[in-house]
C-alpha cells in the first residue's frame, strides 16, 4: 500500500459556480490504477465524485480523462506510473491531477460530452460497409491478409483519448479528427467496400478533412490501444493523392506533388517553388491552377514580402522560383534513380502488424542492439 | 571516435536552415565553434521529406533518408541535425528501416549504385538540443556561460517532432528529452516561462492547407506566451520558426490579437549567452523585432 495525492478538476453543472480543483488522498496498492484510485474517492470520501467507467480492463473505451496532462484511459494508467510522471520534474510531492478530456465540453467533474465532437464526427465518416452489388448468398470471401491491413484500426476503443489530445481540433472544433478518420480507413482500406473512391473524395475535399491535420503526432502518443490515427490518416492522403489523383480544394494533393517534384529535381527544399507550385501549379507542371489558388498565392504575398524586406530572402535564389541549386555532383542523379526505385516498389512496411526488432529510440547503444538479436525480440501488436 | 574530448558530428542542417532561416545555419556555425564541436557537413545528403514525401511514397521517404545516413556513417561520425521536422521525420523511417532486415536490404539496394548502404548498428542521430544536453553537457555548457541570460524570460517551444511519439523518439533512454530545452535555458542564466503551448504544434503542416487553423494555432500560442510574460521564445525546429516569427503578422490579424514577440533559433540563444555579438547570430533578420532581447543583455566587455 502507499499514499497518493490525486488533485481533481471538479465541476458542477448547477448555474454559477465554474470548475474548481479539489485534493483527495487515497491509500492504494501502486499497481492499481487511477481509476481503482478515483472509484476509492467516490465510496469512502465523496459519493458525488462524476467518474464514466465499466470494464476496468481497457476494453469498453469509457474511462477517457486527463492524467498529468496526457489524455489517456484512467483504468490503463498505474497509479505509481502516473505518481511518478507528476514528480518527474520537481521533487515527490506534486499531487497526480485527473482533468476531463480535453476539446469537449465537460458535463460533470470528469464526464465529458462526446456526442458532438466524436459520436457525430464517427457517423460523419458512414461507419459501415457499403458492399458493391448485390451481396454474396453466404458470406463474402476475402484474403486473410487483405483485411490485417484494416486490423489497426478495428483495435479503436472510441474512447475520445485521440479527440481530446488533437491539436487541429483544438484549433478547429470542426476538423473531423482522428478517431473518425482512423474509422475511415477502415473502410476505405476494406476490399468488400465498393465506395472507395467516394469516401476518399468526400474526405479530401472537406476542408475539415484529411487535409486538416497538422501531423502533430498527439493522437498516435495518446491512443491507448495502439491504433495511431495519425498515420491512418496519412495513408487515406497517399491513396487519395497518388492512387487517386484527387485534385482537392485545399491544395493538400498539389502541395505534396510540388513538395515531391522539388525533391527530385533538387535534392532539397526550393521554398519560393514550393510556394508557387503549391497554389499555382500548371506553370510547370500537368495540372491547372484551380480556382482560389491564385487568391491562396496572393494571401501569400504579404509574408513573401516580410522575407524580403527582413533579409530572409535576400539572395536571388530564394526569391526567384527554380533558380536554387541542385545538389553537387552526381549526386542528384542518385537521388532521381532512388525515386525511380522507390515508385517501381512502393513498399509500405507497417510496423503494427510487422512488430520491431529493435527498440525504438535514435541512439540505440551497439551492445542493446546485439541483445535484441540473441534474444531475436519481436515486437507484437498490443 | 578520436580519442580528443572535442565532439565530432556529420551535420544535417536540412532546407529551412540554408533557405528562408540562414541565421540559423550561421548561429549554428558560431556556436560550434565557441563550443569546440567539429561539424561535417553532409552537404550531398538530401531533404528529409518533412514527413510530406512519406505521406505520397512511405518507401521513398525511407530510401531517401537511407542515403542520408549511410552518407553520415561514412564520415564515421555519429550525425547531428539543428531541426525538430529532421528529426522526427528521420527517425520515423529509421524506426522501419530498423525494424525489418528484409526491408532494409531492399532499400540499401537502391543506394548501391552510390556505394552508400546504411547499418543500424551503432548508428546515432540526435537534434543539436540532445546533443547539448547528453554529450556535451549542461555543467559544462554553464560554464562557458560568458553573458548569463539574467532576467530574460524565456518560453520554450519544442515543435511536436521531437517531443510525440516517444518510443521512436528514444524516450525509453533518454525520458527527460521533452525538459532539456528548460533545462538549457536555466543552465544559460534565463528565467523559464511557463505557458501553455511549450510542447503543442506551431500550425506550420498545414499553413498552405488550412491557412487559417494553421495561423490560429502560432497566434494563439505566441498571445499565451505574451501574457505569461515571456521575453521571447527559443525553438530547435526552423519550421516552428517560420509560423511564430515570419507569419507572426498574420497569425495576429487570425487571432486580433497584438502580437509581438521575438523568437530566438536554439543556437541564438546559446550564442547570446556565449558573448557572441547578436548581428552575428543573425536577430537582425528576424521578422519579429529582437531588439527587446538585445536590449535586456548586459553588453560584453570582451
Ligand atoms: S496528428 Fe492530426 S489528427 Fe492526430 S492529433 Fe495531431 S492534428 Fe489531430
Ligand atoms: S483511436 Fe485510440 S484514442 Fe482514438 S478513440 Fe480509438 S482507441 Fe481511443
Ligand atoms: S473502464 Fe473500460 S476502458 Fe477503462
Amino acid at each position: 500500500m502507499a499514499k497518493f495525492s490525486l488533485k481533481v478538476r471538479r465541476f458542477k453543472p448547477e448555474p454559477g459556480e465554474g470548475p474548481y480543483w479539489e485534493n483527495f488522498d487515497v491509500d492504494l496498492d501502486p499497481d492499481l490504477s487511477v481509476l481503482d484510485g478515483l472509484l476509492q474517492v467516490r465510496d469512502q470520501q465523496d459519493g458525488s465524485l462524476s467518474v464514466r467507467c465499466s470494464c476496468k480492463a481497457a476494453i469498453c473505451g469509457s474511462c477517457g480523462v486527463k492524467i498529468n496532462g496526457q489524455s489517456t484511459l484512467a483504468c490503463k494508467t498505474r497509479l505509481s506510473e502516473a505518481k511518478e510522471w507528476a514528480n518527474r520534474s520537481n521533487g515527490n510531492s506534486e499531487p497526480i491531477t485527473i482533468e476531463p478530456m480535453g476539446n469537449m465540453p465537460v458535463i460533470k467533474d470528469l464526464v465529458t460530452d462526446m456526442e458532438s465532437t466524436h459520436w457525430q464526427k464517427i457517423r460523419r465518416v458512414t461507419p459501415w460497409l457499403l458492399p458493391k452489388g448485390d451481396p454474396p448468398e453466404r458470406e463474402y470471401i476475402v484474403p486473410p491478409e487483405s483485411m490485417i491491413d484494416v486490423t489497426q484500426t478495428m483495435a479503436c476503443v472510441q474512447c475520445g483519448a485521440c479527440v481530446s489530445a488533437c491539436l487541429s481540433m483544438e484549433a478547429d472544433p470542426d476538423f473531423v479528427g482522428p478517431a473518425a478518420l482512423a474509422k475511415a480507413y477502415r473502410f476505405v482500406g476494406d476490399p468488400r467496400d465498393g465506395e472507395r473512391k467516394e469516401r476518399l473524395h468526400d474526405l479530401a475535399q472537406d476542408p475539415h478533412g484529411i487535409y486538416n491535420c497538422t501531423h502533430c503526432f498527439a493522437c498516435v502518443e495518446a491512443c491507448p490501444k495502439g491504433v495511431a490515427p495519425m498515420d491512418q490518416i496519412m495513408r487515406l492522403r497517399r491513396i487519395a493523392g497518388h492512387d487517386e489523383d484527387i485534385d482537392d480544394v485545399n491544395n493538400g494533393r498539389r502541395h505534396e506533388l510540388a513538395f515531391v517534384n522539388i525533391i527530385e529535381q533538387k535534392g532539397t527544399l526550393d521554398e519560393a517553388l514550393l510556394l508557387q507550385e503549391s497554389f499555382a501549379p500548371g506553370i510547370k507542371g500537368k495540372l491547372k491552377p484551380p480556382r482560389g489558388a491564385i487568391k491562396a498565392l496572393f494571401d501569400n504575398i504579404p509574408t513573401a514580402l516580410r522575407a524580403i524586406r527582413s533579409g530572409k530572402a535576400r539572395s536571388a535564389e530564394k526569391l526567384v522560383p527554380g533558380i536554387h541549386p541542385k545538389l553537387p555532383g552526381d549526386a542528384q542523379k542518385h537521388v532521381k534513380r532512388i525515386y525511380a526505385h522507390a515508385e517501381e516498389h512502393r513498399i509500405e512496411l507497417n510496423l503494427y502488424i510487422k512488430g520491431e526488432e529493435f527498440g525504438g529510440g535514435d541512439d540505440n547503444e551497439a551492445e542493446e542492439l546485439a541483445e535484441n538479436e540473441l534474444q531475436g525480440k519481436e515486437g507484437a501488436p498490443a | 571516435m578520436s580519442p580528443a574530448k572535442n565532439l565530432k558530428f556529420a551535420y544535417w542542417p536540412g532546407c529551412v536552415s540554408r533557405g528562408f532561416t540562414t541565421e540559423l545555419h550561421g548561429s549554428m556555425a558560431l556556436v560550434a565553434e565557441k563550443l569546440e564541436i567539429e561539424l561535417v557537413e553532409l552537404d550531398r545528403a538530401n531533404c528529409c521529406g518533412a514527413g510530406v514525401i512519406a505521406e505520397h511514397n512511405q518507401e521513398l521517404a525511407d530510401t531517401l533518408n537511407a542515403r542520408t545516413f549511410a552518407l553520415a556513417q561514412q564520415t564515421g561520425l555519429p550525425m547531428m541535425n539543428i531541426c525538430s521536422t529532421c528529426q522526427g521525420a528521420q527517425s520515423e523511417c529509421r524506426q522501419r528501416l530498423d525494424a525489418d532486415k528484409a526491408y532494409r536490404e531492399h532499400v540499401n539496394g537502391a543506394l548501391a549504385e552510390e556505394g552508400l548502404s546504411y547499418d543500424p548498428e551503432g548508428f546515432s542521430n540526435k537534434n543539436f538540443l540532445w546533443v547539448l544536453v547528453e554529450d556535451y553537457g549542461l555543467q559544462k555548457l554553464k560554464n562557458r556561460v560568458v553573458r548569463p541570460l539574467e532576467g530574460l524570460r524565456v518560453g520554450p517551444f519544442y515543435g511536436c517532432y521531437v517531443l510525440r511519439p516517444r518510443h521512436r523518439l528514444g524516450y525509453d533512454q533518454h525520458p527527460e528529452r521533452d525538459l532539456y530545452l528548460e533545462k538549457v535555458i536555466e543552465a544559460l542564466g534565463g528565467t523559464v516561462v511557463e505557458y501553455d503551448g511549450a510542447r503543442k504544434c506551431c500550425g506550420f503542416p498545414v499553413i498552405t492547407m488550412s491557412r487559417e487553423v494553421s495561423l490560429r494555432q502560432a497566434g494563439t500560442h505566441l498571445g499565451d506566451a505574451m501574457d505569461a510574460g515571456a521575453d521571447c521564445l527559443v525553438t530547435p525546429c526552423p519550421l516552428c520558426h517560420l509560423n511564430l516569427d515570419m507569419q507572426q503578422p498574420e497569425a495576429a490579424k487570425v487571432t486580433g490579437k497584438d502580437l509581438d514577440l521575438a523568437v530566438l533559433h536554439l543556437p541564438q540563444l546559446v550564442g547570446l549567452a556565449l558573448g557572441i555579438d547578436p548581428k552575428e547570430l543573425g536577430l537582425g533578420k528576424h521578422v519579429a523585432s529582437t531588439k527587446w532581447v538585445i536590449d535586456r543583455l548586459e553588453p560584453v566587455s570582451a
